[in-house]
């Protein structure tokens, strides 16, 4: 569904594109050897190259080619064997060069498509335009010092994948959607590692809004934001300042605004508008990028199984909901651990165990995945139990929340409380008798009509052996009993 | 193409070149003077002519993804006017 805004002349429509600006996964720069590693001290990763020493000359690393080329595929998108390097010339302290090395008119990789999703399994499809290959500048900080900026090039070459999307997109929560599937795909490919707090991913995101069925509205441009979150925020703040500003009779004008968490507004950033004069050409130290097709197919044969493939089998194959099988094909880790799980099990049993107590329980404690003290093989020993009637479905959540907190196993840990169902009719016909014994009145409450009660009786045994007793066996019992 | 004085003007300051107002007229003669030059080359017919990319019969040189450069900050900033705790030490420039 599309987000309309409503205004005093009628309904407005939000027209979303998105530039996504994703970190190459590489050891080295994009045009040198220097290290590409996050967070080193100031300078340390910078070689003449980098910082644009006289006379130093760019020389492609090949792993950036081919995780580009990987990306590409994965975004089923057409893979161009010949593309051509360009200066993007604009000045700024931490651009030593004062041109970025970028792609033009000639990018590695042109038009594809993927497959958002949305609300309730539905998904929709988004439009890739290009894949270009760029260098990263360095890094400005403004806050170091009263009367200077302190310039750190350690990013200086860094690879960049750009992803610029169709204006496909027309609601905050698709846009989201959009950067979510990007960042799942590009960390299944493994071409990027996608953590948007160490600025390895991060979008441009265009916003304009029209009249639904007209043509395109002017946009404007909101750089450099680096959480879903305010991304959602800065387009519902920047589609209703436009509908203001036309339904007020003025025009939008297309420039760059700066999205400001902190006090949830877009602000111009006019006096940047002259450097968008890029003034793009060739670069004359680099020849045209080329490769043939048996290198592609060498890219295509090592490609993992992507999200749609896998979320399509767990549907088909395990019988998967849309919803449980898109949670749990977003994060590799998440599917390669449930599918150990599922492994020989019942899949929608594991699914529900993974995505409720599994994922309760790390967001209770903040732990990702990587860090749970439940193995997927531990996970599964304790579902065995449940299936083969050891504990029921109550105590197991119980014994999940203790092997969360120990790390022991599931069957140490029924052993040692003594947890193990009770299925002995002879022990469970006693505790009936005596809650039936117990309840005069609601018994006779019962057999006047009042079926509901049976959940109270019920409820009463299980109490009464502290939860031990096969609830199976328990309503063979029970029933007949005050049925009279 | 010609170029007139503002446009002169502008490309001045997108290089960060400073040219003084009464220079400009005269620059903008001799950059028409050298793109009039350039420009007789579109008199030849190029047709079915593929792009040339380089003088020498040469493809681009790729290198393996390995860290072989860096590791010498001091040298990084060693021409730098001004630096301080490894960084390079400019104006401020926060808008």
């Amino acid at each position: 569904m599309g987000m309309i805004i409503q205004g005093a002349t009628g309904d407005w429509e939000v027209v979303i594109g998105l530039e996504i600006h994703a970190q190459v996964t590489s050891k080295s720069k994009l045009f040198s050897g220097a290290s590409a590693a996050y967070g080193a001290e100031p300078n340390s990763q910078v070689s003449f190259v980098d910082a644009a020493m006289p006379g130093m000359l760019p020389v492609i690393n090949e792993m950036a080619v081919e995780q580009a080329v990987r990306t590409g595929l994965g975004l089923n998108a057409k893979i161009n064997k010949f593309s051509v390097f360009d200066r993007k010339n604009y000045f700024y302290a931490d651009l030593p060069q004062g041109y970025q090395i970028s792609q033009f008119l000639q990018p590695i990789v042109g038009e594809g498509k993927i497959l958002i999703d949305l609300k309730d399994g539905e998904t929709r499809e988004i439009g890739i335009t290009r894949l270009h290959l760029e260098q990263d500048a360095g890094k400005s900080l403004h806050d170091q010092h009263p009367s200077q900026t302190f310039v750190d090039l350690n990013r200086s070459g860094v690879p960049l994948m750009e992803i610029v999307s169709e204006p496909d997109m027309r609601s905050p929560e698709e846009a989201a959607a959009y950067v979510k599937k990007i960042r799942s795909i590009v960390r299944y490919l493994g071409t990027c590692d996608g953590n948007m707090d160490e600025g390895s991913m991060r979008a441009d995101v265009n916003v304009s809004v029209r009249k639904p069925g007209d043509e395109f509205g002017t946009r404007c441009e909101m750089k450099n934001i680096n959480s879903v979150r305010f991304m959602q925020q800065a387009i519902i703040y920047e589609a209703n300042r436009q509908v203001d500003i036309i339904e007020a009779g003025g025009t939008v004008d297309q420039e760059t605004r700066l999205y400001d968490p902190d006090k949830g507004e877009t602000r111009s950033m006019r006096s940047k508008e002259e450097a968008h004069d890029y003034r793009y050409f060739p670069d004359p130290d680099l020849l045209p990028l080329e490769f043939d097709g048996a290198f592609i197919e060498r890219i295509r044969e090592t490609l993992p199984e992507l999200p749609d493939d896998k979320k399509a089998r767990f549907i088909s194959e395990l019988s998967l909901s849309a919803y449980d099988a898109g949670v749990l094909v977003t994060e590799k880790e998440v599917a390669d651990y449930f599918e150990a799980v599922a492994e020989g099990r019942d899949a929608k049993l594991a699914a529900n165990w993974v995505i409720g107590e599994l994922f309760g329980n790390l967001n209770r404690t903040g732990k990702d995945l990587s860090d749970s003290p439940v193995e997927a093989k531990a996970l599964g020993e304790l579902i065995d139990l449940i299936k083969d009637g050891t504990i029921s479905n109550r105590i197991a959540k119980e014994v999940f929340e203790e092997m969360f907190d120990t790390g022991k196993a599931a069957a140490d840990i029924v052993e040692e409380k003594g947890l193990k169902q009770v299925s002995d009719t002879g022990a469970i016909e006693a505790a009936i008798d005596e809650v039936i014994a117990a309840n005069p009145d609601k018994l006779a409450e019962y057999r006047g009509g009042k079926d509901k009660l049976f959940g109270f009786f019920m409820g009463q045994v299980m109490k009464a052996t502290q939860g031990k007793a096969n609830p199976g066996v328990v309503t063979e019992i029970l029933r007949p009993k005050l049925d009279g | 193409m010609s170029l007139d004085k503002a446009t002169v003007a502008k490309v001045a300051n997108l290089a960060r070149i400073k040219i003084e107002e009464k220079d400009l007229e005269p620059m903008a003669a001799e950059l028409n003077n050298i793109l009039g030059w350039v420009e007789q080359l579109g008199e030849v017919n190029t047709d079915n002519v593929e792009p040339m990319t380089s003088v020498a019969e040469m493809s681009l040189r790729w290198r393996a993804d390995e860290v072989t450069d860096g590791g010498y900050a001091e040298d990084v900033v060693a021409n730098a006017p001004s630096s301080e705790d490894g960084y390079f030490a400019v104006p401020k420039v926060i808008e």
